[in-house]
């Protein structure tokens, strides 16, 4: 209690070699005295622990701190236990849940013992008292600034970086072109064809069989039946090099509702065949997989923002934050009974882009 | 104040002789009442319980019998001849899986009108839901129980997997835990359920699940999705307490209010002073 400082009588200087700044009393640029700053209202009174009223009290705080750090070793020597009583055997999941538990909880008790006990050391035993460090300036004093001007002075002079212009102008010159290879690289990230073309266009195109997601083979009308869902791919998507980027624009979910349930606008009558309708999986708001149909209210929901889709009503979006319908696949029948596709989507699938006009 | 109490002082003096004079215990009537309503419970249960045995013998799983019941309990909403009412749909040609699956799930008979029937108490025996789906299999051809070779659960894991990622797991959850869908209805969690009512389910499209025929899946492909489900019933939960499988939305919670809880916890400790 001897070092009860009052917040002024500390000053800066301790310990450093800088001057104290002292504050203004004006504000700046107003030239108006502040009259009413506020006082220093010092530390709250000191309130004795029950350690520093019993010194029996310190004892058992000496004792519970020890007994976290014991429990620490403890807890330490769980883990290791628990590590080697509880071996990962390969294959067995279970064995991996007990192996981390075990040892989280014995690695938890080892760490928590040492971080408690510390603290409770320190709140229940060390010096109780109140005190202020003071913020001192951070200004050098005028001979080190001197030094440090002075430092770079004799730099300049011994380089001759302000003297050989030719060198000085000529190193600027390399670091500025140094970053350039980076831009020719991060360059080469992108896709080499134009993106906007890419996000126009999908694997479907005219006579394309619908196929099932995953196995690939091709879907007759006659196999949808009332109800059902079909979750489809075009045909050769398997095959295609870049089969997960195709399957992302390209993925359609294909539905049966009687067709006096459908209300195609005009233009768009013979893209269903039979009640049979195919639609974009790909939500238009930020191009989720929707794929939640109930096969009674014909709604289709988007999971990730509750986008709602009427596909009685060419997908138009009754709820949420979905701006545009989901795009039709014209489908038709080929000679065998097979579904295919018109042609491609009309418009792009999935979330707006800059480039979209649509 | 002091009036009060004494008042109350001599409402006590007079009530004791009065008590002693033989009236009742004032918790006479509170045991009365336990005693009447236990006695009124226990032969209603009685009539209850015979009335059900009753009808248990009466069923021998018969075309008959699936149609006097039918005529009792369905009726009503499906109509006396299967073609439904605007209470209920048609039921002709759902065959003896729908029937099996809604009766045996206690999805029907329906409880009350909601966004959709849920699982409750099954309320008829076995032999009386197989005379009931005999009955109406009867009517008009329709998907028939599945068969027990499918159920065994001792198909391809990962090809049920994939099947399961692809076309059911936007409803149900990749763990089977079920999932919300429009205006108060929802997927169903599927963990427990049974190999027959997971099959049905697929092949009759219960409600707004869509059906998944044998065009779309083969029963083989559906033996495999039953042999998934089974798979995960069976294995625990690498990284322990699931939270209900549900994702970000459960776990996301549960840190939010214990692991910032906590901190915040010990941060009000560390910053108090110590008495």
């Amino acid at each position: 209690m001897a070092d009860h400082h009052d917040g002024e009588s500390g000053g800066g200087t301790v310990g450093t070699a800088v001057e104290k700044t002292v504050p203004k009393d004006s504000a700046p640029g107003t030239a108006v005295v502040v009259a009413d700053r506020v006082e220093n209202p010092g530390f709250p009174p000191f309130r004795a622990r029950v350690g520093d009223k019993f010194p029996a009290k310190q004892r058992e705080a000496e004792k519970r701190v020890s007994l976290l750090f014991i429990l620490s070793i403890v807890g330490t020597v769980a883990a290791i236990t628990a590590y080697i009583i509880f071996p990962i055997t390969p294959g067995d999941m279970l064995s991996v849940r007990l192996n981390n538990l075990f040892l989280g909880i014995g690695m938890t008790l080892a760490l928590l013992g040492i971080g408690i006990g510390a603290v409770h050391w320190s709140k229940s035993l060390m010096n109780g008292h109140d005190l202020v460090e003071m913020r001192h300036g951070t200004r050098g004093s005028d001979e080190t600034r001197a030094a440090a001007v002075e430092i770079f002075r004799l730099g300049n002079e011994e380089s001759g970086f302000g003297r050989r212009t030719l060198i000085r102008n000529t190193l600027i010159g390399a670091l500025v072109v140094t970053p350039l290879p980076a831009i020719v690289l991060f360059r080469d990230l992108a896709p080499a064809a134009d993106p906007v073309a890419g996000l126009k266009h999908t694997l479907w195109a005219k006579d394309t069989r619908l196929t099932r997601d995953p196995s690939g083979t091709p879907i007759k009308a006659s196999d949808v039946t009332l109800g059902s869902v079909f979750h489809v791919i075009p045909e050769g998507l398997n095959d295609a090099t870049d089969k997960l980027e195709q399957k992302a624009k390209a993925a359609v979910l294909l539905m049966r509702m009687k067709p006096e349930d459908l209300h195609p606008s005009a233009g768009r009558e013979n893209w269903a065949y039979d009640g049979i309708v195919a639609y974009s999986k790909i939500c238009t708001h930020v191009g989720c997989p929707v794929a939640l149909y109930e096969q009674q209210t014909h709604h289709l929901l988007c999971p990730c923002h509750q986008s709602q889709f009427d596909i009685t009503h060419e997908a138009e979006v009754i709820f949420g934050p979905a701006k545009r319908p989901l795009p039709q696949l014209p489908i038709t029948i080929d000679a065998d009974g097979y579904l295919i596709a018109r042609s491609d989507f009309t418009e792009p699938v999935g979330p707006s882009f800059w480039e979209r006009t649509l | 104040m002091r009036m009060g109490t004494r008042t109350r002082m001599t409402k006590n003096t007079a009530s004791r002789p009065k008590r002693q004079a033989g009236r009742r215990h004032p918790l006479t009537a509170v045991a009365l009442i336990t005693i009447g309503l236990f006695s009124t419970g226990g032969v209603y249960t009685l009539f209850t319980s015979s009335a059900s045995a009753a009808n248990s013998t009466a069923t021998a799983g018969t075309l008959e019998d699936g149609g006097k019941l039918f005529a009792a309990n369905c009726a009503t909403c499906h109509g006396v001849n299967l073609e439904g009412t605007k209470n209920g749909p048609s039921l002709i040609g759902v065959g003896a899986a729908a029937v099996e699956f809604q009766v045996a799930t206690g999805r029907m008979p329906l409880a009350q009108n909601g966004p959709q029937a849920e699982k409750k108490p099954v309320q008829f025996t076995s032999d009386q839901i197989t005379a009931l789906y005999t009955f109406v299999a009867s009517r008009a051809p329709g998907p028939a129980i599945p068969d027990a070779k499918y159920l065994q659960a001792n198909g391809d894991t990962a090809a049920g997997a994939e099947l399961f990622r692809i076309n059911c797991a936007m409803c149900h959850n990749i763990a089977g835990a079920g999932g919300a869908l429009t205006q108060g209805k929802f997927a169903p969690p599927i963990g427990g359920v049974s190999p027959q009512h997971i099959y049905e389910a697929m092949i009759t499209g219960p409600q707004n699940m869509p059906v998944f025929n044998d065009m779309n899946l083969t029963p083989q492909d559906k033996a495999n999705i039953i042999t998934y489900l089974k798979f995960l019933d069976k294995s625990p939960s690498v990284a322990g307490y699931e939270l209900g499988s549900l994702g970000p939305v459960s776990e996301g919670l549960f840190l939010w209010i214990f692991g910032l809880g906590a901190i915040v916890g010990v941060t009000v400790w560390l910053a108090a002073k110590s008495n």
